[in-house]
């Protein structure tokens, strides 16, 4: 590592702050360069659908670090400029404005972007979609004239934006094409609390519905109702779209680099080019403690990969194998998701799902824990993620047993 | 700006300004202070910003809410004035505190 190194980062985001600082760490002392898009410092992006958009939380508050931390980390900026291509053999990135900037070491942060939903009227004012600040922005300003609220999409982008919008003073009604909330993330008693939850705080659920155009005012252009495959119609003076992502793999794939649902990379965050890491939602990454690939939005994904991503680019080997966690807040109910429960056998629950605020779900596969869903239960939750890493045979009758400590099932 | 004193495991020592109203997690990641993780980045859901204030100052750090406590119920080592730093709210009082960090967030 010398002072005539250049390490570029693309994309101003958690993976991104991270990366530099353990750069640094590690002793890079060579040039540091972050290019976004967007116009921002690094951003937290989980409060964007929560306490920022209730308006609980200041937009300053939003920034991951204050703007001194950057002149001691020695980072250039430059924000507002888009990468449009990556020439891998050259080593240089060519920006929007034709700027070529040479790199010696590359870390893709591209995060993804929101999975758009094209339909006659979908272009309307006060349609919105939920993944940046701007995005946030918009949407607030929206709110502050409407009354009636739609969500399309019963995941958590969408039922966190509802339990937001109804805080607001908003009416609030979630459209779900599939048979239950949460369908792909979550059990079936995890589905039925959060509809319970949002039911008892006014908000409207729609299941198996499909909105297949969006009627507006034709003077104002903005959005009145949405259309049902029925013909039937539903008031609205804001949507908001919230059906999922998709990676931002094109720079990567352009350059042929290997991709696949998002930029594959092993367990040291690297990509098919020896100059060049990935970290962050971007990525397909391989995760050795649970033994497949996977591609995760989520915060810890995100800063632990990058650790592995600055080694990397310093040349020191250090894996990210961490056990994948996430945390969704919605009106007085805390959830906090250890491990993937795709690929279960049995969901057992402990405590009443069906009253209250407080239970556990415990995802089951080959008589281990291989996942938890914690409502208001930090100390589960806490417990759930060792018991996960232990992988042993678990006693599920003890583990429904509210009257047996958790963390008595602890082996040590 | 109060001045906090953070003290690592291995005691290095940290002096550094944090703005009154920023939380004392806030104030060791601005500094790249190592013993802080802060993986949720200060919602109270993960547990990785565990500090322990010096007994002189918890009076004026004041004691965890219910959620924090039981979080903190779960850290490896934990104090009788163990605190998650994000929820410790910066005042002009604060000029001067002291806090430790554990040897690890995990």
């Amino acid at each position: 590592m010398d002072l005539s190194e250049h390490a570029v980062i693309v994309g101003a985001s958690h993976a991104a702050v991270q990366l530099m600082i353990s750069l640094r760490q590690l002793g890079w002392i060579g040039q540091i360069t972050v290019i976004s898009e967007e116009f921002y410092m690094p951003y937290q992006r989980p409060p964007l659908s929560k306490g920022y958009l209730s308006g609980d939380l200041a937009e300053e508050r939003l920034l991951l670090r204050a703007s001194e931390t950057y002149e001691k980390l020695k980072v250039q900026f430059k924000l507002g400029c888009r990468v449009t291509e990556l020439d891998a053999k050259q080593k240089q990135l060519i920006l929007c404005n034709g700027e070529r900037i040479s790199f010696t070491k590359l870390a893709l942060c591209t995060g993804a972007r929101v999975r758009r939903l094209e339909m006659p009227g979908s272009d309307l004012k006060h349609v919105h979609y939920l993944r940046n600040l701007d995005d946030v922005k918009a949407i607030r300003k929206s709110a502050s004239k409407a009354t009636k609220a739609v969500i399309i999409g019963g995941g958590y982008i969408g039922l966190e934006t509802a339990s937001s919008l109804t805080k607001a003073g908003i009416s609030v009604t979630i459209l779900e094409s599939e048979s239950r909330l949460l369908k792909r993330v979550a059990c079936k008693e995890v589905s039925s609390f959060y509809q319970r939850l949002h039911s008892e705080n006014g908000v409207q659920i729609k299941l198996n519905c499909l909105v297949t155009a969006m009627h507006g005012n034709s003077d104002s252009d903005c959005v009145t109702h949405v259309v049902f495959d029925d013909g039937s119609e539903l008031e609205a003076n804001i949507v908001i779209i919230g059906v999922g992502v998709i990676p931002n793999t094109e720079l990567a794939s352009e350059a042929g680099l290997v991709v696949e649902n998002g930029i594959v990379v092993d367990e040291f965050a690297q990509t098919s080019h020896p100059d060049i890491v990935a970290a962050g939602d971007c990525t397909f990454h391989s995760n050795p403690l649970l033994k497949k690939s996977l591609r995760l939005e989520s915060v810890p994904n995100a800063s632990e990969q990058a650790k592995a991503a600055a080694a990397s680019l310093c040349g020191i080997k250090k894996a990210y194998s961490e056990l994948p966690w996430f945390w969704s807040d919605q009106f007085d109910a805390k959830l906090q998701i250890a491990g993937i429960s795709q690929g279960y056998t049995e969901a057992v629950v402990r405590g009443d799902a069906s009253i209250g605020r407080s239970f556990a779900v415990f995802y089951i596969k080959n008589q281990q824990i291989i996942a938890a869903d914690c409502i208001n239960r930090p100390k589960d939750f806490m417990v759930a993620k060792k018991l996960i890493l232990q992988q042993t045979a678990i006693d599920v009758a003890a583990l429904v047993d509210e009257g047996t400590e958790l963390k008595h099932l602890l082996i040590n | 700006m109060p001045a906090i004193t953070y003290i690592e495991f291995d005691g290095t020592e940290y002096h550094v300004d944090v703005a009154v109203g920023s939380s004392v997690m806030e104030g060791a990641l601005n500094n790249m202070i190592d013993g802080i993780v802060a993986e949720c980045g200060g919602c109270c859901v993960c547990c990785t910003c565990h500090c322990m204030i010096d007994p002189e100052w918890a009076e004026i750090a004041g004691g965890p809410n219910q959620e924090e406590a039981e979080l903190l119920e779960m850290v490896d080592v934990r104090e009788q004035t163990s605190r998650l730093s994000c929820q410790i709210q910066v005042t002009e009082e604060m000029e001067g505190m002291v806090v430790r960090l554990p040897e690890s967030q995990y």
